[in-house]
């Protein structure tokens, strides 16, 4: 059966499409997850400091009297026009917290991705093309203790190992106070704005304080790469049309880059999109361990401070973030595998 | 039972590297497991003591002088720590591991054998909890029990379940769904076999075998989360269990001063324990699944070639 | 211009060598094809496969083999590797998985063509590509088109053009229509019968439908148990089949007039311990003596067939007595694994 390969333009906007019923979707379980818990978030979070008609009026204002109904409209309809309300132990705007604070994570996940893929993908190719041989096992077993150990710890072992090495080199948090106040904000995305002020300086501390952080949430996202183009490049080495390309007298060495090698890398681009989720949950510990002031920093305090608030506004981006992300990846690889179209 | 013959058999037939994983691996999980199990023996002193014999333990040694791996700021011992640790691991991830199992397989042996709408619904439920970044829902989960029933082995085990069982669904309901299809379940529907028979003999011995494999990785996962969750301080309370990710959120302190035993050890431990249990899935992986196999010609003799 | 001589192809098991191929030995003319037909099992696919060498790492491989009236390299060896697509080429069974998704038709011309003669332009490339698939019937309009594109049938048809595009002087067909309907199995067999004419290519088709053979073979070989047992003109062969085997294989196929179902009893034996003497004898309706004890000499008979059996001697080599009647029926017994 024939088909047209026109259907493209069609297929992304299907998925584009959806990315509204698994938001919607998202977004209800949030809400329902963060009322299913016992007694009131108010109390929970600032009980011990204000006096009581003070904590009722903070609930009036949070609507937490309404019934849930009318809960689950103010907070769709909220989501729709950017508000998320604000937070119950410093009644900051939260959206302000994601502007703040967005960037930084940005920062760290893109550049952990980038580590990630430099890495991983050559490693997991190697793996498979030498297979069974001593790079073959020292690659996989690389690839099992990196995604075995948990960011935190390897975190911690990097900062101990430069600590003793590279005594000097900054182990904590985006950059040094005096970058921090010198750079002016513009884009809230701290080496972006060191960048467009020239100011080299501030960039390479930027730089420096990021390079842990990343290597160590992209590390754990390696082993995965490895692992996966390890097992991709073993199917596509037995794949019928490789042998049907040795049979026309292709040389074996272009067999495997243009037929094993490429088909194996194609996944890829959807494994990104599963991963976007695992980059967060990763990027929340990394920053935690490096005091990385991200959302994920943010996150873990507001959960300590039992803010009901301001943990449902950050997870709702979170949530609204992987969703698109992955549709857009989804779009991605129609634009490279062409069987995906329809 | 037929499926551990049948993994059994093609180990035989493996190169070198599937099985030393499989046997490294096993060996690393005996090791933790018998720390679990004998803990009140191998622990020279209880996870919150700080004291033996009317002597306070110093604070936050280095390792040596009646304390192994030495001791943190709240004066405990942490090679006694990491031991009970290992009894709250296992503890959390059988649990966890068997719930979400048993409720993956049942809804999804359901889903994939009735269809229909209560597929759909099933199928939508478990797509989201699944799309859903695995970490940030244990948060949530581990967060909102914490509050219900106390933070403790159960509310970290139930967050776990509720991350994993979508997973066993998944390949329950389809390997269920492409049974259904197959012939043999045809044929043995055409020779009059209940509904019953064909679920539980044909479709469950089915999907079985590529059970131990999920399982074993999912355990590895679900270590790795308890320890996130442990370190955001939503996991198990110190005087009430040993946990190694919440050792290792204390430990943070002590990097920048130097301190180096009270964050590698616990570390070490997660490590070793993920990797072990790793190898033991992925090593079954190679041996089960055929793709991965990889057979041997043996090689021709000269003297078999003049015959 | 192909001469196989004494070709073996055997296979390492624990029990011992596995002897696929044992000792074939047949003659191809340009623009000849030359069927070769038997039981699954019987070493045709390992055939077809060893001349290309295509056979899996670990495989004996053996046997003087002209080609084009110079010796061919080693079979598997880098010599005889770089000999495909320019002089060998291979049309596989199942069209779905032989071409690269990721690839279109055009790339996969270009990249097949390019491997041979890296200065060729890609307008060089399409300009033959073309040429080619028009044989094929498969419209211009079609060239840069992805494989999924395409049905089972217009596949095959793309991979035998692949195939041809350099012009291989031998091509090996393996089983090509077995995965296809009857209705396309019919075009590609009219292909393939004409590519004789258009390019004077000798065909080696594998298969196990003998209606196919009489469609579009010049000559057939009978394959049975890792041995040609017959090798004749297709036509001849058919009219007057000389092996017991080759008999029951044309008695067992069904048509129109079948009121019957013939079969041979038994099954193939197995390649690491062979039967003694003649391998077909423990199925065979006239076994004789000699045929338990000694394997049969191949024989030249007066119409140009080549059979090896004992009922057409030679008579010199048969002891006395050996000529006495003695049949090994079993019946369908386990077959132990070959």
């Amino acid at each position: 059966m024939a088909a047209q390969s026109g259907s493209l333009p069609r297929y992304i906007v299907q998925r584009l499409l959806l990315i509204i019923p698994m938001v919607w979707l998202l977004l209800t379980l949030v809400f329902l997850l963060m009322r299913v818990a016992p007694g009131d978030p108010v109390t929970a979070s600032v009980g011990g400091r204000l006096p009581p008609d003070a904590l009722e009026a903070r609930r009036e204002a949070l609507g937490l009297n309404d019934p849930l109904i009318q809960q689950y409209w103010d907070y769709l309809s909220g989501v729709l026009t950017f508000d998320l309300g604000k937070t119950i132990t410093d009644n900051t705007p939260i959206t302000d917290i994601i502007k703040e604070n967005g960037g930084a994570t940005l920062t760290l996940t893109v550049t952990a991705m980038l580590f990630a893929l430099v890495v991983g993908l050559p490693l997991g190719l190697l793996a498979g093309r030498y297979r069974d041989t001593v790079a073959d096992g020292g690659i996989r077993i690389f690839g099992i203790v990196t995604y075995a150990a948990p960011i935190f710890f390897t975190g911690i072992l990097l900062q101990l190992l430069f600590l003793n090495v590279f005594s000097g080199w900054p182990l904590l948090g985006q950059s040094t106070p005096i970058t921090e106040f010198s750079v002016e904000t513009k884009t809230h995305i701290l080496l972006l704005d060191a960048m467009l002020a020239g100011d080299s300086e501030a960039v390479v501390d930027v730089l420096k304080h990021l390079m842990l952080p990343a290597i160590t949430l992209g590390l754990l996202i390696c082993g995965i790469f490895i692992r996966l183009t390890r097992v991709n490049l073993l199917q596509t080495l037995q794949a019928d049309y490789v042998e049907a390309a040795r049979a026309r007298g292709i040389p074996e060495p272009k067999v495997v880059r243009s037929h094993a090698f490429r088909n194996a890398l194609v996944p890829v681009v959807t494994i990104i999109g599963l991963l976007i989720a695992l980059l967060m949950s990763g990027a929340v510990l990394t920053e935690k361990t490096f005091a990385w002031p991200g959302l994920g920093n943010q996150l873990i305090t507001y959960i300590e401070q039992r803010d009901y608030a301001a943990v449902q506004g950050i997870i709702t981006v979170f949530a609204i973030l992987v969703v698109v992300i992955s549709i857009l990846i989804d779009i991605v690889n129609a634009l490279i595998d062409p069987r995906v179209r329809y | 039972m037929a499926s551990i013959r049948g993994i059994l058999a093609p180990f035989r037939e493996t190169t070198g590297f599937a099985r030393w994983m499989l046997l490294v691996g096993v060996v690393i999980v005996v090791f933790f497991t018998v720390l679990a199990v004998g803990a009140d023996w191998i622990a020279p002193y209880g996870f919150a003591q700080q004291s033996a014999n009317g002597v306070d333990f110093p604070k936050a040694a280095p390792p040596g002088d009646g304390h192994l791996m030495g001791t943190d700021r709240l004066f405990f011992d942490v090679w006694s720590r990491v031991v009970y640790g290992a009894r709250t691991a296992l503890e959390v991830i059988v649990l966890a591991v068997s719930a979400s199992l048993v409720l993956g397989l049942v809804l999804g042996l359901i889903s994939g054998y009735v269809g229909g709408w209560i597929d759909r619904v099933l199928v939508l439920v478990m797509d989201v909890l699944y799309a859903f970044p695995g970490l940030l829902l244990a948060i949530v989960f581990g967060f909102l029990l914490a509050e219900k029933i106390g933070a403790g082995v159960i509310s970290a085990a139930g967050a776990l379940t509720v991350i994993y069982m979508p997973q066993y669904f998944r390949v329950v309901r389809s390997s269920t769904i492409s049974a259904k299809e197959s012939t043999y379940v045809e044929a043995a529907r055409a020779l009059g076999a209940p509904g019953r028979t064909v679920v539980g003999r044909y479709l469950f011995g089915n999907v079985i075998h590529s059970v131990p494999v999920i399982g074993t990785l999912n355990a590895a996962d679900a270590l790795g989360t308890l320890a996130a969750l442990g370190f955001l301080g939503l996991g198990i309370q110190p005087t009430d269990g040993a946990e190694w990710g919440f050792d290792l959120s204390r430990a943070l302190e002590d990097v920048t001063s130097g301190i180096w035993w009270t964050g590698l050890y616990p570390g070490l431990a997660i490590v070793l324990l993920i990797t072990g249990l790793t190898l033991v899935g992925e090593g079954l992986n190679e041996t089960v699944n055929p793709v991965l196999r990889k057979r041997r010609l043996r090689k021709i003799t000269v003297e078999e070639t003049q015959k | 211009m192909l001469s196989v001589r004494d070709l073996r192809v055997w296979y390492g098991t624990e029990r011992g060598p596995a002897k696929a191929v044992n000792g074939v030995n047949f003659d191809l003319m340009p623009g000849e094809t030359l069927g070769l037909v038997g039981e699954s099992g019987c070493g045709k696919t390992t055939l077809g496969r060893g001349l290309l060498g295509l056979l899996p790492r670990g495989a004996f491989v053996d046997g003087d083999i002209t080609f084009k009236g110079k010796p061919m390299p080693p079979l598997g060896s880098k010599e005889h590797r770089a000999l495909r697509g320019i002089e060998l080429g291979m049309i596989f069974q199942e069209p779905m998985t032989r071409l690269n998704p990721l690839m279109r038709i055009s790339e996969h011309f270009e990249e097949t063509m390019q491997a041979h003669n890296p200065d060729i332009s890609k307008d060089q490339v399409r300009h033959e590509a073309l040429e080619v698939l028009r044989v094929m019937g498969i419209p211009p309009t079609r060239y840069r088109s992805y494989p999924h594109e395409f049905s089972g049938g217009m596949r095959q048809r793309l991979t035998i053009a692949l195939a041809l595009v350099l012009r291989p002087a031998f091509i090996v067909a393996d089983e090509p229509t077995t995965a296809l309907d009857v209705l396309v199995e019919a075009q590609i067999i009219k292909i393939l019968a004409d590519l004789r004419r258009e390019f004077d290519t000798a065909l080696l088709l594998i298969t196990h439908n003998l209606g196919i053979v009489a469609e579009a073979c010049d000559r057939v070989a009978v394959m049975y148990a890792g041995r040609i047992v017959e090798v004749g003109d297709a036509r001849e062969v058919f009219r007057s089949p000389q092996h017991p085997y080759t008999q029951e294989l044309l008695r067992s196929t069904i048509s129109l007039g079948t009121t019957g179902l013939t079969y041979i009893p038994g099954a193939p034996p197995s390649l690491i311990q062979p039967p003694p003497g003649c391998l077909f004898h423990p199925r065979c309706p006239h076994a004789m003596r000699v045929c338990t004890t000694q394997h049969p000499v191949p024989l030249q008979l007066d119409d140009g067939q080549r059979v090896e059996c004992w009922l057409h001697g030679p008579e010199d080599q048969i002891p006395s007595g050996g000529r006495e009647p003695m049949v090994v029926r079993e019946e369908l017994s386990l077959a132990d694994e070959a």
